[in-house]
């Protein structure tokens, strides 16, 4: 492991501590939270990465959130037996990709197995991602913000206005995702301590990934765009091309996070494809310092963590409207750089970053 | 065949040519500076050869294939890297990350391999940072190499964008108006890097305004007024030249 993940160990540590405190207390029902807090936080890294890193904003990031839990959801529920007999149903049937059931009363079911619509609905918001990213992403700052929102606000009516996506209802009654023989993602409680590891280590990997892409010959072009197009351009960074493909693979964190939450709580809602989900995303993502993954990823866990909880009560969007109007105009450089030689998390890359030359040096 | 070919060069501006039928060939190892009063069309010029703009007219050919009309990302893939009239350093880098961006059309990890830190992507990352570091140690300013390039004064950003532009492996390097803001003394220290920087086989196009340094190091000068070339030669001819006095000093 290379000493610069050495910073993920306190945090490894962190994770197993608190369920063993839970288990001790008596509190395991926290694990639920804290489970759904790092799915939602699966979707603010990937933000961080497009808005802090890369510069551009998304105000329609809870749009690939919902076409990943509803169509999964979609997928996995609704009947395919009236179809059994058409070409496309049967071919998908002899791949291996659908799942023979029976409903509460017995009868037959034929719907598309967790897997195959996870893969459906994650390749389908890197495609709408794809299709929308090539024109919007020419536009700038709050031009790009209203664009993206008007994303967020058709894929939000869509789900609203579609009988096949439940209307105001939702989609309930989703399957659990198999992982491996006797564990799958899904909210049953003898799962509970299991799936709240699982979630950790998506959400831990995925971090990962993303500060491997930060510090890489990609992610330094995407810092640069941020920095500068013109000069990225200039110094060869095909800067249509890298943000289209920094926008696709947020959405397909957030697609991913809807996916895996939808089969935890066994179901998704149209509040969460709502503008003011989107909204709260951003405001999250300005909280932890924009370009600071570790605050992002504190500060997704720890709000959501409060929100899920209803500490917030039904002031809960109004809340993070205000946060988010008390960070720009107070600390816009995120919540840590309050705090006396904040930034703790890069100094302390660099303090192993500068150990580490030091030893290379002859 | 000289390295750069401008052939017959226009850019219309609305109303304005601000470029008008210029032409000038730039010999491989030569240094040759573009000077002219404010507004002759300098910066324009350069846009042009960097992809900034297009030309309305005319050509540019590199190492005899046509650039004009790429883009400029695709104009610095070819060997063309440049350096801007207002230093354009990355902001939320380091020194050495600024650097080691200009190592990008030499490199070719992408998302995967950078998420997954395949070996192939630790062996490139190792061989950009030995390179850019050597780079910034060229340049003098090795011990910047972890500051954040924003907190750097304003003569080490200079150094910091030109070590990045070196960082491309051009073959051809544009400098646009390197010398603005320095003083007499580190305006001398420009010219000897300069020289520098020609010994590595680098061939270059600058922009400039101060006369000591273009007069000092230029193999050849052109020189342009509103838009137009009216002279190109060597510097001792182009002090003299009567119309580029009359540019510069009035009748």
């Amino acid at each position: 492991m290379p000493a610069k993940n050495f910073v993920f160990l306190p945090i490894v540590a962190a994770v197993v501590l608190v369920q063993l405190f839970t288990a001790a207390s008596g509190s395991a029902y926290y694990l639920t939270q804290l489970t759904m807090a790092a799915y939602y936080s699966l979707l603010i890294v990937g933000l961080c990465v497009l808005m802090g890193y890369a510069g551009q904003i998304s105000l329609g990031h809870a749009g690939f959130f919902a076409i990943g839990g509803y169509l999964s959801a979609a997928l996995t529920v609704r009947d395919l037996l009236p179809w059994a007999e058409s070409p496309v149903v049967r071919f998908l049937d002899a791949l291996g990709c659908l799942a023979h059931g029976q409903d509460l009363y017995g009868a037959q079911l034929l719907t598309v197995a967790p897997w195959a619509a996870a893969a459906a609905a994650v390749i389908a918001a890197a495609l709408v991602a794809l299709v929308l990213g090539v024109p919007v992403l020419k536009l700038k700052g709050h031009y790009l913000a209203m664009a993206t929102l008007g994303f967020g606000i058709i894929v939000y009516r869509l789900v609203l206005a579609s009988e096949y996506f439940g209307e105001a209802d939702g989609i309930s009654g989703v399957p659990g995702f198999p992982l491996l023989p006797g564990l799958e993602v899904s909210g049953d409680s003898a799962g509970r301590v299991a799936n709240y590891y699982v979630a950790w280590a998506v959400l831990l990997l995925a971090v990962l990934l993303l500060r491997h892409l930060i510090d890489s010959r990609p992610g330094r072009a995407l810092r640069a765009i941020h920095g500068s197009p013109e000069a990225a351009d200039a110094m060869g960074v095909d800067v249509a091309r890298y943000k289209l493909k920094v926008f696709v693979l947020s959405a397909v964190y957030a697609a991913l996070a809807g996916v895996l939450m939808t089969h935890y709580n066994g179901g998704i809602g149209p509040s969460e494809a709502g503008v003011m989900k989107s909204v709260r995303w951003v405001a999250i993502v300005a909280v932890g310092g924009m370009a600071h993954l570790w605050g992002a990823l504190t500060m997704g866990v720890l709000l959501n963590f409060l929100s899920l909880r209803g500490v917030f009560g039904s002031y809960d969007d109004a809340v993070f409207a205000l946060i988010l109007i008390a960070i720009m105009l107070y600390a816009p450089g995120g919540i840590f750089s309050l705090v006396p030689g904040g930034r703790w998390g890069e100094r302390l890359a660099g303090l192993v970053r500068r150990g580490k030359s030091g030893e290379a040096a002859p | 065949m000289s390295l750069l070919a401008i052939e017959h060069l226009g850019k219309r501006f609305g109303g304005l040519q601000a470029v008008d039928d210029v032409g000038f060939t730039l010999a491989r190892g030569a240094i040759k500076a573009v000077i002219g009063p404010n507004g002759a069309g300098k910066t324009t010029l350069f846009n042009l050869i960097a992809g900034m703009l297009s030309p309305s007219s005319g050509a540019i050919l590199f190492e005899g294939q046509p650039i004009h009309g790429l883009q400029p990302c695709q104009v610095a893939r070819r060997g063309i890297a440049r350096t801007f009239q207002n230093i354009k350093i990355f902001h939320g880098m380091s020194a050495l990350e600024n650097v080691m961006v200009g190592r990008h059309v030499r490199t070719g990890v992408g998302f995967f391999g950078a998420m997954l830190r395949t070996p192939a992507c630790r062996r490139e990352e190792r061989a950009i940072r030995e390179r850019s570091l050597e780079l910034l140690d060229f340049m003098g300013i090795a011990d910047c190499a972890d500051t954040p390039a924003v907190n750097l004064d304003f003569g080490r950003q200079r150094a910091v964008e030109l070590a990045r532009a070196l960082a491309l492996e051009p073959t051809l390097l544009l400098l646009d108006e390197p010398a603005a803001g320095l003083n007499i003394y580190e305006t001398a220290e420009l010219g000897r890097l300069i020289g520098r920087i020609r010994d590595l086989g680098v061939t270059i196009l600058l922009v400039e305004h101060d006369m000591s340094l273009v007069m000092d190091i230029s193999d050849e000068i052109v020189v342009l007024s509103f838009g137009r070339k009216i002279a190109e030669d060597v510097p001792e001819v182009i002090q003299k030249h009567p119309e580029v006095v009359k540019v510069y000093l009035g009748d």
